[in-house]
């Protein structure tokens, strides 16, 4: 059981939740994941970190109501608790001092991909972020990008804020105008897909953390393999990253809809 | 370890002498064996009810009586936690079915789980006496789980003796039949004793592997509520190497580790179309079912409810995967087998309750290729069929591929339970510890002790893939080896 100790809405369907787990927020580093469970009979999902404070001993969480489980999980409140919480799971992020780093995030990938800013900042990187939503009230966190970031590129599809366009026109902006040494993308999958296809052309070494269906998150079950470079690759302990050049995208979007109506 | 002295000792206490003397081994060994009675194949094909009903007090002392009292009990060998089989056995005879619980507590941390899923004819019962004579063996197995049902529904439950506590820290990995096997002998012995669990519930495999028609989970509880009363601390969603390091647990002051973290990794076949939706390992299948509920009202976790089922092996897993396939639904649920009948690593019961329940053998067939519908789920499998070559280095003869015999099979679902690796995120977080090609941990075969004198290590982890009891033997040896080494510190 971790508590909850406090509750932030994010934009209208994004929770962000710091929970009690000072063993988590100790040994975490940036792209871990874990997984929670709500409920004797819940659903468990893995979930991206998206901070940790050592002193309070919290993780911080942000989950987007998509499904009934991330529903459920989102209609918790500060003082209640999560049932079911393990971590931290996968590989970190490999950081080191790359040279300039874009950051390309989008929906709730946003999350998790604000310790890597961080993380990349901090090895001496150059970090250019660029985050997308599809109108002003879905960007979240940008006040903390801003905080880590070099600069903050804001891409919005109605134009309602920061520029007009998907993620793709901002990553593609920045790599027109300076070298990218690395990019690191996180969100939907066909954002990444789309992201991927771009650097490829670009010839930018990119870096995808994917989000696969996973049960138990420690290799065990195989639900959430992936095809990395023609090879079964488990996200849960080989990833959550990867070459997002050697990723199979397509397969990966058809498995995530596998249990799609029988929820 | 149970010395000669004391086997003799206890068979020459005077009741025992009457016992024996009551009935003439040729009796004895006249008297047919006894039949476990189960549940209606047709009936039991759609709930999740366990299959055997467990003999009744008569049929247990009437089966008790087939056991000739062995002075020397070979069954005894055929056992990896060395249950004082004939002197649990003597006990049903004379109707001392609690005595007969705590014989059979002595050694095994869980009694009412082996005597529902040992390999009993390839364990005790393959050397009964019996069979040298061409009988049938001594049902050790039912009469195992008798003496623990009964105590169990008894109410009167004896939790076993414990020495007193000698504050010595000890940490296991892994709440499965080892480190439930080695957290009992350990804590006997006054050990103060904490399992880390990586899952939400404790017991392993046999919560999330073994379906509730073999193993009913309560059963499971039961046992795991004795060792908590006996002092074994458990701590659920904790992985040792991720959440706490081994440099953590040195700094708790733990003393010694038991690594029976299992083996986590599914292997798959590596053919084309095996990551289509509806393609999974039994792993994740079983999961679903049994740790999730995903079957049962109210749960979160979905599972899908295939009508054309093929799971791909011959092992125990794949049985219990292809008839809870049968249990959610599949009007076809077939086994797809490389090799004949005759080498399916399967126990024999569980080959023979498929049977019963209607599921199709499709043996010397071979999976090549999977194919599906555009939304990317299986629609059907190309099997290649085989015939049986010359033997290989397991002794059992080769499945060759008959050129150009190909079947097409129409699936909606595919399970694929070939087998398991060893999960690499425990050896990966220990340094120091010798491992395999195979990923396995490298242990001293007699005392389980790795290359990290502190840690020892047992089940499937050290053996790749192996049942309930061998990983409880392993669990057993290392509680000896372990206390050895401790004690003489």
């Amino acid at each position: 059981m971790n508590k909850i100790v406090k509750k932030e809405i994010l934009s209208e369907n994004v929770v962000k939740f710091e929970v009690e787990a000072p063993l988590i927020a100790r040994s975490r580093k940036a792209g871990h994941f874990v997984i929670v469970k709500v409920g004797k009979y819940g659903e468990r999902i893995p979930l991206t970190i998206a901070g940790a404070d050592l002193e309070k001993g919290t993780i911080t969480l942000v989950i987007q109501r998509i499904g009934k489980s991330s529903k459920k999980i989102c209609a918790l409140d500060a003082g209640e608790y999560i049932t079911d919480l393990v971590g931290p799971l996968g590989q970190a992020t490999h950081i080191e001092k790359f040279g300039t780093v874009v950051c390309a995030c989008g929906g709730v990938g946003t999350a998790p991909m604000l310790p890597i800013v961080e993380a990349m900042k901090k090895a001496g990187n150059k970090v250019i972020t660029v985050q997308a939503a599809r109108t002003k009230e879905l960007i979240i966190l940008e006040r903390e990008m801003q905080e880590f970031s070099d600069e903050v590129v804001i891409m919005t599809d109605d134009g309602s804020y920061g520029k007009k366009g998907l993620v793709t026109n901002g990553v593609e902006d920045v790599i027109n105008r300076e070298k990218v040494d690395l990019c690191v993308t996180i969100g939907p999958a066909i954002m990444m897909k789309f992201v991927s296809q771009l650097t490829q052309k670009y010839d930018i070494p990119t870096v995808a953390s994917l989000n696969t269906i996973m049960v138990d998150g420690t290799g065990m079950c195989g639900a959430c393999r992936v095809t990395v470079g023609g090879k079964t690759k488990f996200v849960c302990i080989d990833g959550p990253e990867f070459d997002a050049h050697q990723v199979d995208f397509d397969e990966m979007m058809m498995r995530l809809n596998a249990y799609k109506g029988i929820e | 370890m149970a010395t000669t002295e004391e086997i003799k000792a206890r068979r020459s206490e005077s009741w025992r002498e009457e016992l024996r003397r009551n009935m003439k081994n040729k009796e004895r060994a006249d008297l047919p064996r006894v039949h476990m009675p189960e549940l209606d194949p047709e009936y039991r094909s759609h709930n999740y009810e366990e299959v055997n009903l467990g003999l009744n007090a008569e049929q247990a002392m009437a089966e008790a009586q087939r056991c000739l009292d062995c002075p020397v009990p070979t069954c005894m060998t055929g056992c990896p936690v060395e249950i004082n089989i004939p002197t649990f056995i003597k006990n049903i005879e004379r109707g001392e079915f609690l005595e007969a619980a705590k014989i059979v507590k002595e050694t095994s941390a869980l009694p009412a789980v082996c005597g529902r899923v040992c390999p009993q004819e390839k364990q005790c019962e393959s050397k009964c006496i019996h069979l040298k004579m061409g009988k049938d063996p001594v049902a050790i197995g039912h009469l195992e789980r008798f003496a623990a049902d009964y105590e169990r529904e008894s109410g009167k439950i004896s939790v076993p003796e414990i020495a007193p506590p000698n504050k010595i820290k000890i940490a296991v990995v892994g709440s499965g039949p080892a480190g439930l096997s080695f957290a009992g002998d350990m804590v006997k012995l006054g050990y103060d004793i904490t399992v880390f669990e990586a899952l939400h519930e404790i017991g392993g495999v046999l919560k999330y592997g073994i379906p509730e028609f073999r193993l009913p989970n309560e059963i499971v509880d039961v046992e795991i509520d004795i060792l908590a009363k006996m002092g074994v601390k458990f701590i659920t969603n904790c992985i040792i190497g991720k959440t706490i390091s081994y440099e953590d647990l040195h700094q708790d002051g733990f003393k010694g580790i038991f690594i029976a973290s299992g083996a986590g990794l599914p292997n798959f076949m590596n053919i084309p179309g095996e990551n289509l939706a509806g393609v999974l390992s039994s792993n994740e299948y079983l999961t679903r079912v049994n740790l999730m509920a995903a079957a049962k009202e109210g749960a979160d976790t979905p599972v899908f409810h295939g009508k054309k089922v093929a799971v791909i092996g011959g092992g125990n897993t794949a049985m219990d995967s292809v008839r809870t396939a049968r249990r959610l639904g599949a009007e076809k649920a077939m086994i797809i087998y490389r090799r004949s009948e005759e080498e399916m690593p399967a126990r024999l019961e569980e080959v023979k309750h498929a049977k019963e329940e209607g599921i199709i053998f499709l043996t010397l067939h071979n999976p090549v290729e999977y194919s599906g519908d555009e939304k990317g789920r299986v629609t059907q499998m190309k099997l290649q069929k085989m015939e049986l070559g010359e033997a290989d280095a397991s002794g059992r003869r080769k499945p060759v591929e008959i050129e150009g015999a190909i079947d097409l099979v129409d699936v909606d679902m595919v399970i694929v339970s070939i087998g398991v690796s060893p999960n690499p995120l425990i050896p990966s977080a220990f340094k120091g510890l010798d491992i395999s090609r195979w990923g396995t941990i490298i242990v001293d075969q007699d005392s389980m002790q790795s290359a990290l004198p502190d840690v020892y290590a047992g089940g499937d982890i050290v053996r790749g893939g192996a049942t309930v009891i061998l990983a409880m033997g392993d669990g057993r040896k290392a509680a000896a080896a372990m206390n050895k080494a401790l004690s003489s510190l």
